[in-house]
């Protein structure tokens, strides 16, 4: 059977609007983390989630992949793991990372 | 009215099946263009560094636009699945012009550091970052043209709820567009 709109059904107007709202939210989060010397030490893993959390909401609701066939899922998560392996492997590969000793 | 149906072996629409595909791959080419950014990151030996010329709060206003833009961008592909005429023009003119505004952002970004003595050439920062948010703004650019297609379609009467599935492959590529932006945010502007 072929995939229409009629079929897959989307999330309504309201949806929408709050899945913008939260997204705002997070940004203000995120600059306001950024500014803020307590935060310093923690900085990149708390803005990190923040953005994955921004990340996952699009995907998943303006992509509407959390209602949709799972394969679309597949075919945009299989090449992301890909590129952030890649991305890790270089940031060793370069002494950016290092495993318990100092960067090259 | 439903779209027209397209029989192929998965079940699935080819077109946004390929979409799809295209976003996988765009993911590499993103993803390598990012690893590069960190890779060379503080290794630039001289010009403006990130902390001396990257503006925060200029940045958090296009990344909200570029935001914004993706609530029009399903507004619209709403409004013509239910065969609203004057809202889904409304809404893919509303996601163009906020593309545009992003892209106004960026051009007075990238001005800004051309006079502040930082070109693609400078330094390795300079050279990464151009080419990583040069080619994000590209395919934002790429995305208001594929918009702006979509409103003369609209305006020629040929843009109704049967071709709902078109508009929501063009947002697809535009959705992309901003988690890409979503992630440059973070790592190039936020972590540096």
């Amino acid at each position: 059977m072929t995939e229409t709109n009629a079929e897959h059904k989307h999330p309504g107007t309201g949806t929408y609007v709050t899945i913008a709202a939260v997204l705002t939210v997070i940004t203000l989060v995120e600059v306001g983390v950024f500014y803020v010397p307590a935060f310093e030490a923690f900085l990149a893993p708390i803005l990190l989630t923040l953005s994955a959390a921004k990340f996952a909401l699009v995907v998943m609701f303006y992509m509407h992949l959390k209602g949709d066939h799972p394969l679309f899922t597949a075919i945009l998560t299989i090449p992301m793991l890909i590129a952030f392996g890649v991305a890790i492997a270089l940031l060793f590969l370069f002494g950016v990372f290092t495993l318990g000793g100092s960067g090259a | 009215m439903s779209a027209v149906a397209h029989h192929t072996s998965t079940g699935l629409d080819n077109r946004k099946l390929a979409m799809w595909t295209f976003i996988g791959s765009e993911c590499l080419l993103f993803g390598t263009l990012i690893s590069t950014y960190l890779v060379y990151q503080g290794q630039s030996l001289s010009g403006p560094m990130p902390g001396e010329i990257l503006d925060i709060p200029l940045t958090s206003i296009s990344t909200f636009v570029l935001l914004m833009s993706s609530l029009a961008m399903v507004l619209a592909l709403a409004a013509v699945t239910r065969a609203d005429r004057l809202w889904s023009r409304v809404w893919i003119f509303a996601t163009a012009a906020l593309g545009l505004v992003f892209l106004g952002f960026q051009a007075y970004e990238f001005t800004h550091f051309v006079h502040e003595g930082l070109t693609i050439k400078t330094s390795l920062f300079g050279s990464t970052f151009f080419v990583l948010t040069g080619t994000h703004g590209a395919h934002v650019a790429v995305g208001v043209l594929l918009l702006l297609t979509l409103l003369v379609r609209s305006f020629q009467g040929k843009l109704g709820p049967d071709k709902a599935m078109v508009v929501e492959i063009t947002g697809l590529y535009w959705h992309f567009v901003d988690v890409v932006w979503i992630v440059i945010f973070t790592v190039v502007y936020l972590l540096s």
